[in-house]
């Protein structure tokens, strides 16, 4: 039993109790938080090569057999999310360097950066439904707390909506957790996935799993429940919001793959899976509608993240193992893109002195780089070739087509015309217009007062992320070996729920 | 017992979301707390009710004899209620900060994140 499945838990534990013993040196906190990071992606690389080579792993704490111990497992999907998340986390660490303030990091923001990717993991890798739920819990205070450090006016205003909402959705949780232990007597996913086929009163099995849909819907921020995301994201500062628009949906993205692959399959949860079909095609609708409408980059691209867990989901409830492998690319794609064009948009408010699209402009001419750099994200969310986006949406609708879901298909595609005309529509306001203020002067921005130190600090991440982005556009190949072997683990759990239960199968 | 604590989870059910969709902030926490608690006896309820039989060993046994209540849920609520505490206290902190800076608690009043901003800004 090795205990690498759970390393991408401990570290950044271990990191936010050093810091927080270490409560007033700043400059060792920004330091730690690098090397937690850093940390973190060497484990969870070193985790995915040795899942992908021998199979799915798992840690039973205690010396417990299975089912009984808190059960850490690794499958690849679970290492493939770490190391997402790790990257994430490095690369919101160093922009934090150049963009974050003085007053909040003093006030514990790299700390609750390590306690909220220690959640985000913990999500990723545990083994047991209540233990998924501790660790949603653990990520949601982390996240509270990010959000509103600073307290402004809108912060909070935002914050109360996000609080709210995600506690329904916990409670809603805890009720349908506490109901799956009535019926199938255990919460070890890889024992309820053997366990739910025989269980009495089969039917009421429905129930269950359309609870589960709600509470994952929420935090996945699907069709008619994502009305927290654009309320809130907003309002933290930018490298709060990208941190945020990276991971924290797609956890609720994660938790309803495994749990409509792995746990609830085949007529126990078709309603479910009918109803996150649909979901998935309106969400994909509202959320691109509810972006065009935005002049705020970052309520724009807020509501772009709903727009693209409709493609995720819906791949997702279409089943087949080239829709399933279709919809992880997706989320691995847009964890990239949707991050750094959020760290993007920091930057341009930067330069340009404003959120508000109609208030800046004119950034092309005296930083076409940028405006380059810019553009890959942007045309990578669109689908523009060779970027990562065109071969996500690829797979979607082919998966789409083959399976004979053309309306869907169909949505998906104009969704996508869409999502690149609300990316055209920052290139334009954002670079091409001129600057509706003449005598304001590109080169006296709050930007520029940064020095050059901060600015590197904060065009690095950008420019890792974009790297990601052209590669997997360019190395299409062994990433979708990659999530094609994921996806075919979890449609085929047997390997996971012999992993997961060890010696007592 | 069944039959009672069934009908008390469904009127905290009940209270809880009514609370929660009153416009005045104090009665949104405690819907919140109420939920809470209905999740909780719900899970109490659910995992079988088994009266005045602890699962303890007795001396020299090797397992519990039959029938004795299953741990398991009352864990699960102790944890729940110590989850559900932590996160309650800092929704009410949030809350009060808010309707200092804000000045308001009518929930209706706060949609400045929500609107469009002006067109001529």
């Amino acid at each position: 039993m090795s205990i690498l499945p759970i390393l991408p838990v401990l570290i950044p534990f271990a990191a936010a109790i050093l810091m927080l013993l270490l409560a007033n040196r700043t400059a060792a906190h920004r330091a730690l938080n690098l090397f937690s990071t850093l940390l973190l992606a060497a484990a969870s690389g070193f985790m995915l090569q040795s899942v992908v080579a021998d199979g799915p792993m798992a840690l039973r704490i205690g010396g417990w057999d299975a089912p009984f111990a808190i059960a850490f497992v690794a499958d690849t999907l679970s290492a493939v999310m770490t190391c997402a998340a790790a990257l994430i986390g490095l690369t919101t660490a160093i922009y934090s360097l150049g963009a974050v303030d003085k007053t909040r990091e003093h006030h514990f923001y790299h700390p609750l950066l390590q306690l909220l990717l220690m959640g985000v993991n913990g999500a990723f890798l545990t083994g047991d439904v209540f233990n998924l739920y501790v660790w949603f819990e653990v990520m949601l205070i982390s996240s509270f707390v990010l959000l509103v450090l600073g307290s402004t006016p809108r912060q909070l205003e935002g914050a109360i909506k996000y609080v709210t909402l995600n506690l329904l959705s916990s409670a809603i949780f805890l009720a349908a957790t506490g109901m799956l232990y009535g019926m199938a007597g255990t919460l070890n996913m890889a024992d309820l996935a053997l366990r739910i086929p025989h269980v009495e009163h089969r039917e009421l099995m429905q129930v269950v799993s359309v609870l589960f849909l709600v509470t994952f819907g929420v935090k996945a921020a699907l069709f008619p429940l994502f009305f927290w995301l654009p309320a809130s994201y907003h309002t933290p500062p930018v490298a709060v919001s990208a941190m945020f628009a990276g991971l924290l949906t797609k956890v609720g993205v994660y938790a309803l793959i495994r749990f409509f692959t792995t746990i609830f399959t085949g007529e126990d949860a078709e309603l479910a899976h009918r109803l996150l079909l649909w979901t998935g095609g309106f969400t994909m609708v509202t959320g691109v509608l509810g972006a065009v409408a935005q002049y705020d980059v970052r309520k724009l691209l807020s509501f772009h993240i709903i727009s693209q867990i409709g493609y995720m989901v819906f791949a997702v409830a279409i089943h087949s193992p080239l829709a399933v492998a279709g919809g992880l690319f997706y989320m691995l794609h847009n964890i990239a893109a949707k991050t750094n064009l959020f760290y993007m948009a920091g930057i341009m408010k930067r330069l340009g002195g404003s959120y508000d699209l109609r208030r800046i402009g004119g950034l092309y001419r005296p930083f076409p780089l940028l405006g380059l750099l810019f553009l890959v994200p942007a045309l990578g969310l669109a689908g523009i070739p060779p970027l990562s986006g065109f071969w996500a949406k690829l797979l979607v609708i082919r998966a789409a087509m083959e399976t004979g879901h053309w309306t869907l298909a169909g949505i998906a595609l104009g969704v996508g015309m869409l999502t690149l005309f609300s990316m055209i529509k920052i290139w334009n306001e954002g670079f091409w217009k001129e600057h509706p203020d003449s005598g304001h002067d590109p080169a006296d921005s709050s930007f520029h007062d940064l020095g050059p130190e901060k600015q590197a600090m904060m065009i690095a991440p950008v420019v890792m992320l974009a790297l990601v982005t052209v590669a997997f556009g360019f190395w299409f190949e062994p990433v979708f070996a990659l999530v094609d072997h994921a996806a075919r683990e979890l449609l085929d759990p047997a390997r996971y729920i012999a992993a997961a239960l060890g010696g007592a199968q | 017992m069944t039959l009672l604590l069934a009908i008390i989870t469904g009127v905290l059910y009940a209270a809880g979301i009514y609370l929660m969709l009153r416009r005045s902030m104090v009665k949104v926490i405690f819907g919140l707390i109420f939920l809470g608690h209905a999740a909780n006896l719900m899970i109490f309820t659910v995992g079988r009710l088994c009266k005045g039989a602890p699962a303890f060993v007795e001396e020299g046994a090797m397992q519990a004899v039959e029938p004795f209540a299953d741990p398991l849920p009352q864990a699960l609520i102790l944890t729940a209620i110590v989850i559900g505490f932590g996160v309650q206290a800092f929704t009410i902190v949030l809350f009060k900060r808010t309707y200092r800076t804000l000045g308001t608690e009518d929930l209706d009043e706060m949609r400045s994140t929500d609107r469009l901003p002006e067109e001529n800004p």
